[in-house]
């Protein structure tokens, strides 16, 4: 199978809405091309089943390389394991539930899901990369699309935020870019160039790797709101348009952690051990504090962007621990938090459009007048706070487990206070639905407002369903995965054999 | 050999006889006859030619030179076509032309100079009739400073240029470059020579602290001249900037790295920060051109072939991205007389071709993918890393963070901004819209196609 029809697809869509005459035409080119984006995303995802039952664990199928710059060593070199097929998935089933939720969109019907889809082709990109050239740069396609998005439709502060947001995703990507070049060249052989896999192979010497690594983890870590450097996640998270929103926390963070993984943590094995407990550390703040700052928020969407950090800080938890199972369910966590928080921000945005306030104090008995969309508030709130059977419990399980796997006190600590957060999250969780969706209509106009749509349905039961699989049938997710996280677990377990 | 400077020569001729001549014509048919005439001159200098030395190695014609060239007289084409609407009203038009192509001329034989005498008459040649060029507003007091401070800050450098090819001649008692690739050696007076030659280069690449004239400068002339200045000039200097250091000076390359490596830094901060504080877009473009240099002269101390073709792929880049800024910018304050980027606001609306040609060439200046700047950004710092010096590429890198922020600025002032009084819908001309979408496929295709790196590093295998 051709990945790139993985990014085609997205740029024929691009294509044919820049040259779409009327506004339900846009919509409709951007609409089928999203469907079938996740139909091909599907078919990729059988085929792939059929293919790695009978390969080595966690080899890349359907590779494929392209000299670019052949001088320079840089190939157009794509590949997929099983953790990339989880995020195309997953940025398929984002990208068209918010493709839906964004149906009515009237400002600049055209440029709007233009960059929407834009930026899911670098999403698309970054995935499927396989030279590290490549997914820088599909790392920096993604920037100025979400600095336009949120700069010209988004509310509030919208200059602020998309400016906060765009700098410091561009010194992510400045990190990054530093870390990558060191790599480059610091590979004992000239013919590797930027190429992941050969590069794999080679050890790089433990001093430059203690260089290079923090650049790299730091740079990525940016992307998904590492601490100190969350501050982007708030702001650009309220103040974009609910597609945006959604792509931003359910996609755009995953490249970081991604990239921590595939990039930081696969090539400096050494390093990642070296520094593991400073990332183990952060992470356990950003969940703590994410966790608190979270519950003081008035805002639903900002209060949902914290959450978003604290949700995140479990990715970089898992991968700082450096153990099979809390890998495992850094991945885990990252399609599951991606489904469930894009869920958040469509139930948000279907609210916010409806009302005109996100305040929680100022909502009040909405599960009275539009039903749906109130229950898929709560179902979106009770997969956050990790109940059982959704999507939330089976990741934060899984790090958890893979978290206590580490003996030395400090990790055993660090542990302890994440686990903690749970509670913490079960109280705003529950206080904002409780206020919001429960008890009196407080606002008389309220009460003439109408329930979702079609197309916010369709949106709706898209993440439901996605969040409900993985929560009932853990194991279809895991299986796909697990090969993936073994090869780098591999990898990262070199520096015991090699002592 | 020479067929790039015989061409320049037989307009130049033409132009005047047709001076001489003019009976009445109107400005609209000079800018006829001129554009065609250019274009054909475009069309042969792209035919290949061959390498080889005329008059005894005072000329030489070396393929990367030859490039360099051709690169030049398209985007002298480009910008004659975008600046159509300001030539109309020109009262001077053939003596515009003549100017900036004596100019163009300089710096074709400045390239091909083959030693030193040669090489400072053709840079006063590229550089007096350029400050007659910016006083071409002829109405505004600005443009008369701003020739002022050019012929003075010329004069000047080509004063300690002179001085430094002194030295360099006393010490080596030739001033042919193949002569002095062989005896140039680490000691004081050769290095003497060179830094001052090197302070005379910098000038005119306004590499921080030789930069001062630069905004004032920019700000004064018209745009076409502008633009001329910020590109085609820089881009000439460039050319031969690298040659002299890999070439001739290339066992001097202690010290130059050295140089490259502090004025490389301070140009890029010093760059960055005026422009944040930027009101006028000439002059924030001045800033931008300096910071851009910057990056070049990180590229460059790369000293290696990658060096070399770093550098010029860049300047493919930047041709391209900084021409399509000013033709934008030439045709709103052409048309509305507004050069602030304040008065930008709401932009988007009335004029979205406008708009978004000037965002791509301002995404492609400040490096963000998938325009071509972040190609030539990319490949200028790998190859400055190739010394292995971490600190130089981690400021480089991030300096582009502040880059991205004064670029934004524009951005959101077209984009994000409402404004009462924003600039009406305004109707661009042909040739505005030619040039323009020449430079937009320049920008977004010239990164996605290997073969052009390949090709520059072919012809830079040979310095």
């Amino acid at each position: 199978m051709n990945l790139n029809l993985l990014i085609i697809l997205p740029l024929l869509t691009c294509l044919a809405i820049l040259f779409a005459g009327s506004k339900n035409a846009i919509g409709i080119f951007a609409l089928t091309g999203a469907v079938v984006q996740l139909l091909v995303c599907c078919l990729l995802l059988i085929r792939f089943n059929e293919l790695s039952a009978g390969v080595i664990n966690g080899q890349m199928l359907f590779e494929s390389s392209v000299p670019w710059f052949a001088s320079l060593n840089i190939n157009y070199h794509i590949g997929v394991d099983g953790i990339s097929i989880a995020m195309i998935m997953l940025t398929a089933v984002v990208v068209l539930a918010g493709i839906l939720v964004s149906w009515k969109v009237e400002k600049m019907t055209k440029e709007f899901f233009f960059l929407l889809t834009l930026l899911s082709a670098g999403a698309y990109g970054f995935f499927i990369s396989l030279d590290l050239f490549c997914m820088f740069f599909f790392l920096e396609v993604a920037v100025i699309p979400k600095y336009l998005l949120i700069g010209i439709w988004g509310s509030g502060k919208k200059e602020y935020s998309a400016n906060k947001l765009a700098l410091m995703l561009m010194g992510g990507s400045a990190l990054v870019l530093v870390g990558l070049l060191g790599t480059y060249l610091n590979a004992t052989s000239e013919a590797t160039g930027f190429n992941l896999m050969s590069l794999r192979t080679q050890i790089i010497p433990v001093q430059t790797q203690l260089i290079f690594f923090p650049f790299l983890f730091i740079g990525f870590g940016i992307f998904t709101a590492i601490f100190p450097f969350h501050t982007w996640v708030p702001d650009g998270h309220s103040s974009a348009p609910t597609a945006a929103s959604m792509f931003l926390a359910g996609i755009s963070m995953k490249l970081g952690g991604y990239g921590c993984l595939r990039v930081a943590a696969y090539l400096m094995p050494e390093a990642a051990h070296y520094y593991s407990a400073y990332i183990v550390g952060l992470a356990a703040i950003a969940i703590i504090y994410g966790a608190f700052a979270t519950m003081m928020q008035k805002d639903l969407k900002y209060m949902n962007a914290y959450s978003s950090v604290s949700h995140c800080g479990f990715v970089l938890l898992g991968i700082g621990m450096l153990t099979p199972s809390a890998i495992n369910g850094a991945v885990l966590q990252m399609v599951s938090h991606g489904l469930m928080t894009a869920l958040f921000f469509a139930a948000i945005g279907m609210i916010y459009e409806r009302t005109h306030t996100r305040m929680i104090n100022e909502l009040g008995g909405l599960l009275k007048v539009m039903p749906f969309i109130s229950t898929v508030f709560i179902l979106a709130g009770l997969c956050s706070l990790g109940l059982p059977g959704l999507s939330g419990f089976v990741a934060e399980m899984t790090v958890f487990v893979g978290s206590w796997e580490r003996v030395e006190m400090f990790y055993r600590v660090s542990t302890i206070v994440a686990c903690m957060s749970i509670v913490v999250t079960a109280v705003y969780i529950l206080r904002a639905s409780g206020m919001s969706l429960m008890g009196i209509i407080r606002n008389k106009e309220f009460e003439s407002l109408t329930d979702a749509n079609w197309n916010e349905k369709a949106a709706s039961v898209l993440l439901l369903a996605g969040i409900l699989v993985i929560g009932l049938s853990p194991f279809l997710l895991n299986d796909l995965i697990a090969p993936g996280t073994e090869e780098i677990m591999k990898n990262v377990n070199r520096v015991f054999t090699l002592n | 050999m020479m067929k790039n400077e015989l061409m320049l020569v037989a307009i130049i001729v033409i132009l005047l006889i047709m001076k001489v001549a003019d009976n009445g014509k109107s400005n609209s048919m000079w800018i006829g006859v001129i554009n065609v005439l250019l274009i054909v001159n475009c069309i042969v200098d792209w035919l290949p030619v061959r390498e080889g030395e005329l008059f005894g190695g005072v000329f030489k014609s070396y393929d990367l030179g030859n490039f360099g060239k051709n690169l030049l007289s398209t985007g002298v084409l480009l910008i004659s076509l975008f600046s159509v609407d300001w030539l109309k009203r020109c009262e001077h038009i053939a003596e515009f032309y003549l100017l900036m192509l004596s100019t163009l001329l300089g710096m074709f034989f400045m390239i091909s100079s083959g030693n030193l005498l040669i090489f400072y008459l053709a840079l006063e040649l590229s550089s007096i009739p350029l400050a007659a060029l910016c006083n071409f507003g002829l109405a505004e007091r600005k443009s008369g400073e701003a020739a002022m401070k050019m012929i003075m800050s010329s004069a000047f450098s080509s004063c300690i240029m002179l001085m430094g090819i002194s030295f360099l001649y006393g010490a080596s008692g030739t001033l042919s470059f193949d002569a002095l690739t062989i005896v140039v050696q680490e000691t004081p007076l050769y290095i003497m020579g060179f830094v001052l030659l090197f302070v005379g280069v910098a000038f005119k690449l306004s590499v921080v602290p030789f930069h001062l004239w630069t905004a004032d400068v920019y700000e004064g002339s018209p745009i076409p001249v502008t633009a001329f200045l910020s590109v085609i000039s820089k881009g000439a200097m460039i050319i031969v900037f690298t040659f002299l250091l890999y070439h001739v000076f290339g066992s001097l390359s202690h010290t130059w790295y050295l140089l490259l490596y502090i004025l490389s830094i301070v140009t890029m901060i010093t760059g960055n920060i005026f422009a944040i504080r930027q009101e006028n877009l000439k002059r924030f473009l001045a800033f931008s051109s300096i910071t851009q240099v910057g990056y070049i002269l990180v590229g460059i101390s790369g000293s290696s072939a990658e060096g070399v073709t770093s550098s010029v792929y860049f300047i493919v880049v930047y041709l391209f991205s900084n021409i399509a800024a000013f033709g934008v910018i030439s045709q709103i304050a052409e048309k509305s007389g507004r050069e602030t980027i304040t008065s930008y606001k709401g932009l988007a609306k009335q004029n979205p071709f406008l708009a978004w040609t000037l965002a791509i060439a301002l995404f492609s200046l400040a490096g963000i993918p998938p325009t071509a700047g972040f190609f030539g950004k990319i490949f200028l710092l790998k190859a400055g890393a190739s010394k292995g010096d971490v600190f130089l590429i981690t400021i480089a890198a991030l300096n582009m963070i502040i880059a991205l922020y004064y670029y934004l600025r524009v951005i959101r002032a077209m984009f994000m901004d409402e404004s009462e009084e924003s600039i009406p819908k305004m109707h661009s001309g042909l040739s505005l819209k030619f040039a323009l979408v020449i430079c937009l496929a320049g920008i977004l295709f010239t990164g996605f196609f290997g073969p052009v790196y390949e090709y520059i590093l072919s012809l830079s295998k040979g310095i």
